[in-house]
């Protein structure tokens, strides 16, 4: 198989404007003659189904939260990048592109991410159009603030919730379609088959989750939407329900899966505090303007305070070690995700860790020196020049609260410790999924018809994606490409007339699936989903998490087949097909979360490099850093599927050529 | 399109329950600035007039129309939104901690506002129903000794020092005077009005003694105690109701905001407390006044 | 920090087999709950225990378990989200409890919110009304004005932003003595009409709104402020006396 990204010709800035020119389109009157399936609402999948509703296609959104409204876009924090430049301070398009780049390690494809920066300044507009309440100064203007990896300040906002606000912003523009009757929507309904006609996607058979019931339901073009894969690894900050089955139905069916060892560890997280955690709860990256990160100089320290003998505060400054500051003086606590994740394993692997779990794992992110220094800062503000200890630690807990009030709240819910008198304990999280399915230019996978858009495609982060340029990504996709080359596509379709979902082809899938769910329900194994998921987790976490190495990576490979196997041989699925039945929902996703793992130790182990989110032991220097191969490795790794025993996928190189940026390595020293 | 239903839509019954609600508050300030003339020593000529005045006066007249209204759609539209508000939620809770969330006033509005209902009917019986309508509705006397040893009873005359013998008036239904006894010259007509019987001409206008239906009703030997403890309870049901009714009125209005909410709140505590409390001190005052 | 221990605990569950059927409170026993679990997590470990004993495992609705979702619900000990304020049920500690306690789990109560199964209610009433009017009516196609040349007062930002906060659980509805859906309305209406761009068309927003949230069955408002104090994101009252204002303009 070739790989042809179809990236246009042409001087990179003029690539995406070019593009569209040439694009076909499909005339009003033909568009409610056809039909889109759109899988997923979050901010990719709500913003497509709702463009397309708008342009007057006949579109069809599932999703299987109970409300489009709840895809776990809503929980992005931080904030939106775009390229405003509405601060003055010298950033453009160009810039945002490069930083883009340059963040995901050299491994992101120029012309998606040029194009993805020129319509940044869209989605602002757009989303401030459709009322979404961003921050603002008291002058009435849009506020700004600045995150990692970057130099100005081009991140929009609104407090810790700007997913959240997102959404419902392309939630409401969703509704307001759904209202008008051009989208039908779909709750609590999950894809579970992709169907293919004479090689062209043509419709999905979803599960209607309440029912049980399997539902054919065709289309012109089918939209995965389905977010990322972070899950594989059971904890991460993913929502619970967050899977890859749609991604996976597709991959099995055809479509390449591309770089998935590229996984983003979130270096804020709640440490785990037992077996029967659910999920990790994410602590804003914004924390590490403010917080210092350490652990104690002395193991006998840690050891003493996870056995609780002594507390952090006992500790003496001489006796800390403020790991980031010493490795990376120029960026300090602010290096990018990847950077301080490791670093922080590192730490903990060398016995330093201070939480008392089974692991060992936690470093302190301390406050005490910006409760110093900006309760200084604030009591001279108040003309007082001579504050008593006392007043400016009082006087610097107030300009926390004001700034990360909410944080440190849920914090303290979740933890039952105040952050403010003692620091708070974390340790890095599977957060995000930079692999994804191979698309290519258009956003079409390798099957035609069938597109792929905002997470759980691959396209612009590379192999490591910053800060508040997830939302960017989501939102650029649904509203601003896909509309144009979805309808390129479509341009060929509209003589194509109603498809049936009576054709053999529907019946097949439709069968496939049911055999499936009674193999499940038929199974009568002695074990749940969960402990299989959570030895899968285990797996990865252990292997295929930070730091991955040859030998760990083929071990993995191993038990992921073997765990497989005992999967499918004694798993338990209580209840039947024909109800509501999340444990058969969760042993469907496993199913697919078991494979993919196995791939993803694969891919891990094909690329002999260090870049990014994947960090190969054997691959660094003398100081620990990352070592990246762009001889050998300047590659997009997709992988195709040939049969249920997943060793035999295939890997597809998509070399990456970088016209307009001059490769370099990456430094935060 | 979209329609306003401003008597059947959510919203609209609330504005009305407001509007009649807080009408209904300004009648009782007025309802009890008369009443506390009861408080007043040898207020029996001060009461009687302005009950007088109360049932005469077109201005107010219409008022209290406006009242009977306010009182009617304010029950219906609370009985309504209460039917309605039950169908909202079918099956119940097998445990509720309500209190965590809300004051008891604000959960029992109905139920306060029934009881209140309730009381409004006996009261009106009680007193409005017998001036307005009761034949034998006493008229105001007053004990009078122009000459020493001469004390006898006089009705009282709505024109300054007009004072009509009590023996010399006929009422309604009495019976002529018995054989021997002169006949009476004078004749109680339309409940107040005073005729010369031979003339058949009005010579006066008579006071109602609205004040000592009141007297008697809270002294009643038999029963006085227990008419003002309902009287009393009463007012405890309705400072309840006005706890919640007050600002709930202005957040039903779309009155809300930092500044003036506190001190509408403030406000209403106050209005809830006050209010009944010197409502409730008259039959008290009355039931335990020698 | 009181550090973690174990608890048992007794559960008392709502089951019900599906919308058709009766259902019917059930009592669980429960052993070994760290007191660091969250409430859904204590759920989860008495759903193991149960798959293991070949039982059925009881339904409930969660997806973000970070309080942002607003999948989860869950009448807790007679109080929407549990015993704690300003959070969900996914943020509920299970150290709110003691050793011995005895725990009703309900689900949201409303005729407009159904049972689907156990703890599971289907509150697609919420994305009706949205759909009726909780929109700004422009295209999606970018070309909008620049999104800088309408400044808004930040307080109005500010303001609209905390109506915006509102995660669509339904804790206002299930609280509301009288099933009342106003403070989820309210919120919508006000983050439009606090913003020049939703302001265009504040009249026929809460008209529909209104007009939809009657017709799915919710209850009356009578200002008790349940929701306000259950809200796990604080949404204040002042938005549904802005509804009340904004339909008053919109009816005369």
């Amino acid at each position: 198989m070739k790989l042809d990204s179809k990236i246009p010709e042409g001087p990179l800035a003029h690539k995406w404007t070019n593009h569209k020119n040439h694009l076909k389109l499909v005339a009003p009157n033909n568009r409610p003659k056809i039909d889109i399936i759109v899988v997923g609402t979050g901010l990719a999948g709500a913003s497509a189904a709702a463009s397309f509703g708008e342009m007057g296609y006949n579109v069809s959104a599932f999703c299987f939260q109970d409300s489009p409204r709840r895809a776990h876009s809503i929980a992005a924090q931080g904030g939106i990048n775009a390229a405003k430049n509405y601060q003055n301070d010298g950033d453009s398009v160009y810039r945002l592109f490069y930083d883009t780049i340059k963040g995901g390690d050299y491994r992101a494809r120029e012309a998606n991410v040029h194009r993805l920066a020129e319509v940044s300044g869209s989605i602002i507009d757009q989303c401030v159009a459709q009322g979404v309440p961003f921050a603002r100064e008291y002058g009435g203007m849009l506020d700004n603030r600045s995150f990692g990896g970057t130099q100005v300040q081009r991140t929009f906002y609104a407090a810790g919730q700007t997913g959240q606000q997102l959404l419902l912003g392309a939630y409401s523009a969703l509704s307001r379609q759904i209202g008008l009757g051009r989208v039908k929507m779909y709750n609590r309904h999950e894809m579970l088959e992709l169907v293919k006609v004479n090689g062209k996607a043509r419709g999905i058979i979803a599960r209607n989750l309440i029912t049980g019931e399997l539902e054919r339901h065709s289309a012109h073009a089918v939209i995965i939407a389905s977010g990322g894969y972070g899950n594989v690894y059971f904890l991460s900050t993913n929502a619970m329900g967050s899977n890859v089955t749609a991604s996976w139905k597709i991959h099995k069916q055809g479509a390449l899966f591309a770089n998935p060892c590229f996984v983003q560890i979130h270096p804020t997280c709640i440490p785990v505090h037992g077996t029967n955690q659910s999920k990790l709860t994410l602590m804003s990256e914004s924390l590490r303007n403010s917080g210092r990160i350490w652990v104690p100089k002395k193991k006998e320290d840690a050891e003493a305070i996870r056995a609780g003998k002594l507390k952090p505060t006992q500790i003496t400054e001489e006796d800390r070690d403020y790991f980031l500051e010493r490795r990376y003086p120029a960026f300090g606590n602010l290096v990018p995700r990847d950077v301080a994740s490791r670093a922080a394993k590192e730490r903990c692997d060398a016995g330093y860790g201070i939480e008392a779990n089974d692991t060992n794992e936690g470093v302190y992110l301390d406050f005490s020196t910006e409760i110093k220094s900006k309760g200084k800062q604030a009591a001279y503000a108040q003309g007082n020049h001579n504050p008593s200890e006392e007043e400016i630690i009082k006087l610097g807990k107030k300009w926390l609260e004001e700034k990360y009030g909410n944080l440190f709240t849920m914090y303290q819910k979740i933890t039952d410790e105040n952050p403010y008198e003692t620091p708070m304990k974390i340790y890095p999280a599977v957060h995000y999924t930079m692999g994804g399915v191979w698309v290519d230019y258009n956003l079409m996978s390798t099957i035609p018809g069938c597109f792929v858009a905002g997470e759980a495609n691959f396209s612009d982060h590379g192999a490591n994606r910053l800060g508040a340029s997830a939302l960017m990504q989501g939102l650029a996709d649904g509203y601003f490409v896909l509309p144009y080359t979805v309808s390129n596509y479509l341009a060929d379709e509209i003589r194509t007339g109603k498809i049936s979902t009576d054709l053999p082809e529907f019946a097949e899938a439709e069968s496939n699936v049911k055999k499936q769910i009674d193999t499940f329900l038929n199974n009568n194994g002695s074990k749940t989903v969960d402990h299989f998921h959570k030895r899968l987790g285990l797996i990865m976490w252990n292997k295929v998490g930070m730091g991955r190495n040859e030998q760990g990576l083929k071990q993995a490979i191993a038990e992921i087949a073997q765990l497989k196997e005992e999967f499918y041989s004694d798993v338990f699925v209580p209840g039947s097909a024909d109800e509501l039945n999340p444990e058969l929902e969760k042993a469907l996703r496993v199913a697919d979360f078991i494979e993919l793992g196995q791939l993803m130790a694969m891919d891990a182990l094909q690329r002999n490099e260090s870049c990014g989110g994947h960090f190969r032991e054997e691959y660094q220097d003398a100081e620990g850093e990352t070592l990246r191969d762009d001889e050998n490795f300047k590659f997009v790794g997709a992988w195709e599927y040939k049969g249920s025993d997943i060793s035999k996928a295939e890997l597809h190189k998509e070399e990456l050529k970088y016209e307009e940026i001059k490769i370099a390595a990456r430094n935060y020293k | 399109m979209a329609k306003s239903a401003l008597l059947k839509s959510s919203i609209g019954k609330k504005y009305w329950m407001a509007l009649t609600g807080l009408f209904l508050c300004l009648f009782l300030v007025g309802h009890l600035a008369g009443n506390l003339q009861l408080l007043m020593p040898n207020s029996q000529l001060q009461f009687n007039q302005y009950a007088l005045f109360m049932t005469t006066n077109p201005a107010v007249k219409i008022l209290s129309y406006l009242t009977y209204i306010s009182i009617l759609f304010h029950a219906v539209d609370g009985i309504l939104l209460a039917i309605q508000n039950k169908k909202a939620r079918p099956v119940g809770y097998a445990k509720s901690n309500p209190s965590a969330n809300s004051s008891f006033a604000s959960r029992n509005m109905a139920v306060l506002g029934t009881l209140v209902l309730v009381f409004i009917a006996t009261h009106m019986i009680n007193f409005w129903a017998k001036m307005h309508f009761d034949e034998k509705m006493p008229l105001m006397t007053q004990t009078i000794e122009p000459a020493p040893g001469m004390k006898s009873e006089y009705y009282v005359g709505r024109a300054v020092g007009q004072y009509y013998q009590v023996d010399q008036v006929k009422l309604p239904g009495e019976k002529e005077p018995e054989a021997g006894l002169p006949p009476k010259q004078l004749e109680v007509k339309n409940g107040t009005d005073l005729y010369n019987v031979q003339a058949n001409v009005k010579v006066g206008e008579l006071y109602k003694d609205l004040h000592k239906i009141t007297f008697d009703f809270f002294k009643d030997k038999k029963y006085g105690l227990y008419f003002t403890l309902f009287y009393v309870f009463s007012m405890l049901v309705l400072a309840f109701h006005l706890w919640h009714g007050f600002q709930s009125a202005f957040q039903s209005l779309g009155l809300n905001n930092p500044k003036w909410t506190p001190i509408i709140k403030f406000a209403g505590k106050a209005f809830a407390v006050i209010v009944p409390i010197l409502f409730a001190i008259i039959p008290l005052y009355i039931h335990f006044s020698k | 920090m009181s550090a973690a221990k174990n608890i048992n605990i007794t559960l008392k569950i709502w089951r019900q087999k599906n919308a058709k059927t009766k259902g019917g409170i059930e009592t669980y026993k429960l052993d070994n709950v760290s007191t660091a679990s969250s409430f859904l997590e204590m759920l989860d470990q008495l759903n193991e225990q149960l798959v293991n004993e070949r039982k059925e495992p009881v339904a409930f609705d969660h997806d973000c378990r970070e309080g942002i979702c607003g999948s989860c619900s869950l009448y807790i000990n007679g109080r929407a989200h549990g015993p704690d304020t300003g959070i969900t049920t996914c943020q509920l500690h299970m150290r709110m409890f003691n050793d011995g306690d005895t725990i009703f789990v309900e689900p949201w109560r409303s005729k407009a919110f159904p049972v689907i199964k156990d703890l599971v209610v289907d509150r697609s009433a919420f994305d009706r009304i949205q759909q009726a009017g909780g929109f700004v009516s422009v295209n999606t196609s970018g070309r909008t004005i620049d999104a800088n040349s309408i400044p808004v007062p930040k307080d109005d930002a500010d303001k609209a932003f905390m109506a915006a906060a509102c995660i669509g659980c339904g804790a206002c509805v299930a609280t509301c003595k009288n099933g009342s859906a106003m403070l989820f309305v309210g919120a919508k209406v006000s983050q439009y009409a606090l913003l020049p761009q939703g302001k265009v068309e504040a009249t026929e927003r809460v008209l529909n709104m209104v007009r939809q949230m009657d017709e799915e069955g919710f209850g009356n408002c009578t200002n008790t402020g349940a929701c306000e104090i259950e809200c796990p994101k604080g949404i204040s009252l002042e938005n549904i006396a802005r509804m009340n204002r904004e339909y008053l303009k919109a009816s005369l």
